[in-house]
């Protein structure tokens, strides 16, 4: 049952349960479950850091139910030209966002449901919450074949993959977020989740691919609506808490203060590209020009989302060595992005050589 | 726990006001917000700080802005009740105090020690001395209105460091301050320390989950950058788990003890930290397994906390120092850096090198001879480091079973053997045992010799023991190969268990390696054990009362006095030796 909107004092003072002459439900524990009405992956994450930073936990478990549009999270120290397609994703409008938690890449979209149990960090049983969620599915479906694995996944059937698990630990308290695939598009995920770069050496978490399956195509009656419902009663039913889920806007300020700032910064290069481990690309690409065939050499070293060092070997003849210096030591220093590299302003005089660099710039722009 | 927290903290005072005001808020049709009253007042506790890509400090609440107009604008808000506040200001905010605190008795030696604190507010009282006669009357007639009458008051008075010569808090003030969780009234004052800073090792601090190694992913520190309390100080990752180490000190970084991708360990230093203010005796909250360095940390004797300061206790620790036997030279009977260095002088006439950690160096390795093991320590290396080993796996159950086995009452009995008849066969049967692919040794003689024994091996890992099963149905040939066998198997460390158990005494050959009398120590449960000595040529008298070049070989016998007397021993002994004196007797009774 989801508490409409009107209710929003009755709701808020819910949550003061020590109000002492609130006159409201008196539940046998504390603790509740919610979920976002809004589809931004970045407002969600940042409702989940500000549940971490800003509640007091003890005693009150809670459980954060959300899903996105489509987007790409990584890791916490993961690297994105590693884990997925950013070209892919320019062109078709996916978002990149990296959450503060550990663990690897995932694919959201309306078909995915994301789980997050907060607790305190004396409670943090990530176990516990995996078992939940496969009871939970039991309940909806007992011959479903669901097992939790050491790595905390969720396997379907023994070989399927339906869901991934990340966690962080803070001073205090902690959460552990997991997906669960319901009906999202595997085609899409499959292109998305595949890196074409070549040549990355990086220290960055690395993700495992596994074989993935929607709960959907197992069984028709396992929707999202259902699932999450299913999954709320199974957690009330457990922490001893009231069933109800609470619909929350993660745009109020009021509810959440200063949520949209966390939001933001979500979204700022610096997070999502710039707290990339260093890394570096060392890898080459054919260039034709005029019916001859060149081979360039890339070398690249990248630190906090930014060259550090460039070293572009083109042939001689081609391209003069002190045009390749200068194009070096422009790159260095600017952020390993293509809208970046688009704005590296030359002053070269010939057409020719203009056309050259335009081709170069244009060629590094692909590995970008 | 619960019980404690409402014991110590909740006055009435704060309850009532809380209540008042949320009320009034409610009243008013004023949101309050669902994590965060508003009646309560924000305090200053930054949750990141001082770091590169902080947090932004997070907006404050529009009701929220004009109250706090004196406060620093980083108002983040922690808890949703005033006891849970009150508890996290206990843990952590020792002077970080939140602005609706009022100083009512400021006199001159207070003003300069205890931060001023104001607010528009006149709601809370700090009373930082101990209130006799009619002014605490005065002070109690005050509190009285506001009392609400079903709640208990928890008043304490604060004793000032002018007073202070009692090394426990009579009285802490009230309002959640954290003073009771230090004995020691300078605590918040911060009065300029005796001692200069100090480097304290902040060790990683226990996970969770069992967790005890984690890779190092980010710092938001780096060498020189001073932190606070509670300031986060680098990102370590285990298994999907991203975990945000905060500092529990004050201070600048010194060291940092691991680069990037580096692995870090639960319970061994993260940082070293110069803290400037003086701690007392604060107990290390760090959980970690095993090494017990308990004793150090903790050092409360019958109640009674012996001061030090962390460093001065890591010293006594690195040299096993107990810190009660320490006459402590500072104030109040605090153990100082001297003190120890003086007790160590006195101890040991120089200042050793620590032995760091208290684990069993496994005994010298002799492991055929199964001479009780005097723990000799290695004479130094000069050449380089002590390196400390820890004690696993084989060595490990040797020093079980040893230990064991010196329960046992064991009495000894020595003979020696003339062998040289066996020698002689020996030398006949040895080719003829090559050309069938065994090597012979004595041991499948003198095995044939007892019964159903264990051979003592020295293997790489140390001392095992396999023994040969049913003897009695063997030939010496078949000794010979089962033997050969289990060294085989002994060698690559791949004896089964099988191979390890039921044996009834064990045969020490120590004399293939060297030496001649032995005291063997026996395995449990065995019964006896024999150490045979080197054959050796020595001249003996035969029957005739001839000289003669014989090999001699000295036998060594431990056996349970509870089991085996010594006449059994005896005997025994010397039917053996008879066996192999005459191996031709040996071909008459073996079966």
């Amino acid at each position: 049952m989801k508490i409409p909107f009107p209710k929003k004092n009755c709701f808020q003072l819910l949550f003061n349960l020590k109000v002492p002459a609130a006159g409201f439900k008196s539940t046998v524990k504390d603790g509740f479950i919610l979920q976002s009405i809004s589809n931004d992956v970045y407002q969600n994450l940042a409702v989940e850091d500000w549940i971490h930073d800003h509640m007091n936990l003890e005693g009150k478990p809670v459980l954060f139910l959300w899903r996105n549009s489509p987007s790409v999270v990584i890791g916490r120290h993961q690297n994105p030209w590693q884990e997925c397609n950013l070209n892919l994703m320019r062109e078709e409008g996916i978002k990149l966002a990296r959450r503060r938690s550990g663990g690897g890449t995932v694919y959201h979209d309306m078909g995915n449901i994301n789980l997050t149990f907060f607790s305190t960090k004396k409670k943090y049983d990530r176990m516990e919450n995996l078992k939940l969620v496969v009871r939970a599915l039991n309940a909806v479906q007992p011959q479903l074949d669901v097992q939790a694995t050491k790595r905390f996944d969720l396997l379907l059937d023994g070989q399927f993959k339906i869901s991934g698990t990340a966690s962080k630990i803070g001073r205090i308290t902690a959460y552990h977020h997991c997906t669960l695939l319901c009906s999202t598009n595997r085609t899409v995920l499959s292109s998305l989740l595949t890196s074409p770069y070549q040549g990355i050496r990086s220290n960055a978490t690395a993700s495992i691919p596994s074989l993935v399956k929607n709960l959907l195509e197992k069984d028709p009656t396992l929707t999202c609506e259902v699932m999450m419902n299913a999954i709320a009663s199974e957690y009330a039913t457990y922490h001893h808490i009231d069933k109800h889920i609470h619909l929350i806007n993660p745009t109020d300020e009021t509810l959440f203060p200063g949520i949209n700032n966390k939001a933001k910064e979500l979204q700022t290069w610096e997070w999502i590209y710039g707290k990339t481990p260093k890394f570096s690309i060392n890898t080459s690409f054919n260039v034709v020009y005029e019916q001859s065939y060149l081979e360039i050499k890339v070398f690249i070293d990248i630190k906090n989302g930014r060259i550090e060092i460039c070293k572009i070997e083109a042939p001689d003849h081609w391209l003069p060595q002190e045009i390749c210096d200068k194009l070096n030591s422009s790159f260095i220093g600017s952020k390993f992005c293509p809208i970046e590299t688009t704005l590296l302003k030359t002053c070269l005089k010939d057409d020719e050589l203009h056309s050259k660099w335009n081709i170069l710039c244009e060629k590094i722009k692909g590995i970008m | 726990g619960a019980g404690a927290e409402r014991k110590e903290i909740i006055s009435a005072k704060s309850a009532s006001r809380v209540w008042a005001a949320r009320s009034n808020a409610l009243s008013k049709g004023l949101h309050t917000h669902p994590f965060h009253d508003p009646a309560i007042d924000l305090h200053q506790l930054p949750r990141h700080g001082g770091r590169p890509g902080a947090w932004p400090a997070a907006t404050k609440p529009p009701s929220e802005q004009e109250k706090e107009e004196t406060l620093k604008p980083v108002p983040q808000l922690r808890n949703v009740s005033a006891r849970s506040r009150q508890r996290s200001l206990r843990e952590g905010g020792r002077s970080r105090g939140s602005g609706n605190w009022i100083q009512q008795k400021r006199t001159p030696t207070l003003s300069a020690q205890i931060p001023a604190w104001h607010c528009p507010e006149p709601v809370r009282t700090r009373v930082a001395r101990p209130l006799q006669g009619a002014a605490r009357r005065e002070f109690l007639l005050r509190n009285r209105k506001l009392r609400v009458k079903a709640r208990r008051i928890c008043i304490r008075y604060f004793q000032t460091c002018s007073n202070a010569h009692v090394l426990k808090p009579k009285y802490v003030c009230f309002f959640g301050y954290p003073s009771f969780k230090y004995s020691h009234p300078h605590q918040m004052l911060k009065t300029t320390a005796a001692l200069q800073g100090q480097v304290v090792q902040f060790k990683l601090s226990d996970i969770g989950e069992g967790i005890r190694e984690v890779t190092v992913k980010e710092w938001y520190v780096k060498e020189g950058d001073t932190v606070s309390q509670f300031d986060s100080i680098c990102e370590v990752q285990s298994d999907k788990a991203s975990v945000t180490i905060t500092s529990r000190y004050d201070g600048v970084i010194k060291k940092l003890y691991y680069n990037l991708d580096e692995i870090a360990y639960v319970g061994k230093p993260l940082v070293d930290i110069e803290t400037e203010a003086l701690k007392d005796s604060e107990e290390d909250v760090v959980e970690t397994p095993a090494v017990s360095h308990d004793e150090h940390t903790h050092q409360e004797i019958k109640g009674h906390k012996t001061l030090a300061t962390p460093a001065v206790r890591r010293l006594a620790m690195e040299n096993n120092i107990k810190l009660s036997e320490v006459v402590g030279s500072g104030k109040d009977g605090r153990i100082l850096k001297e003190d120890i260095l003086n007790y160590l002088e006195k101890q040991t006439g120089a200042i050793l090198p620590p032995s760091p950690k208290a684990e069993i160096m496994p005994p010298p390795p002799k492991p055929k001879d199964k001479t009780i093991p005097i723990p000799v320590s290695k004479p130094p290396v000069f050449t380089g480091k002590d390196r400390t080993e820890p004690v696993k796996g084989f060595h490990k159950a040797m020093v079980k079973t040893m230990s064991a086995a010196l329960k046992i009452p064991h009495f000894g009995y020595c003979d020696e053997v003339d062998v040289t008849e066996l020698v002689k066969l020996r030398e006949e049967l040895k080719p003829i045992a090559l050309a069938r692919g065994i090597k012979l040794s004595f041991m499948p003689f003198f095995l044939k010799a007892s019964h159903n024994i264990g051979i003592a091996m020295d293997t790489e890992q140390g001392l095992i023991v396999p023994n040969v099963k049913n003897i009695q149905i063997c030939s010496v040939f078949e000794i010979a190969a089962e033997l050969n066998r289990l060294q085989q198997l002994g060698s690559a460390g791949q004896l089964s268990t099988t191979d390890l158990t039921g044996g009834t005494f064990t045969l020490s050959n120590i004399g293939s390696i060297g030496g001649t009398y032995a005291k063997p120590v026996i395995l449990p449960p065995e019964v006896a054990i024999g150490a045979l000595g080197t054959i050796r040529a020595l001249p003996r008298f035969n029957q005739k009362g001839e000289v003669y070049k014989a090999q001699i070989m000295n036998v060594s016998w431990s056996a349970d006095h509870r089991i085996i007397d010594g006449a059994t021993m005896s005997r025994f002994s010397n039917l053996w030796k008879s066996y192999l004196e005459n191996p031709a007797m040996m071909l008459l009774d073996m079966k």
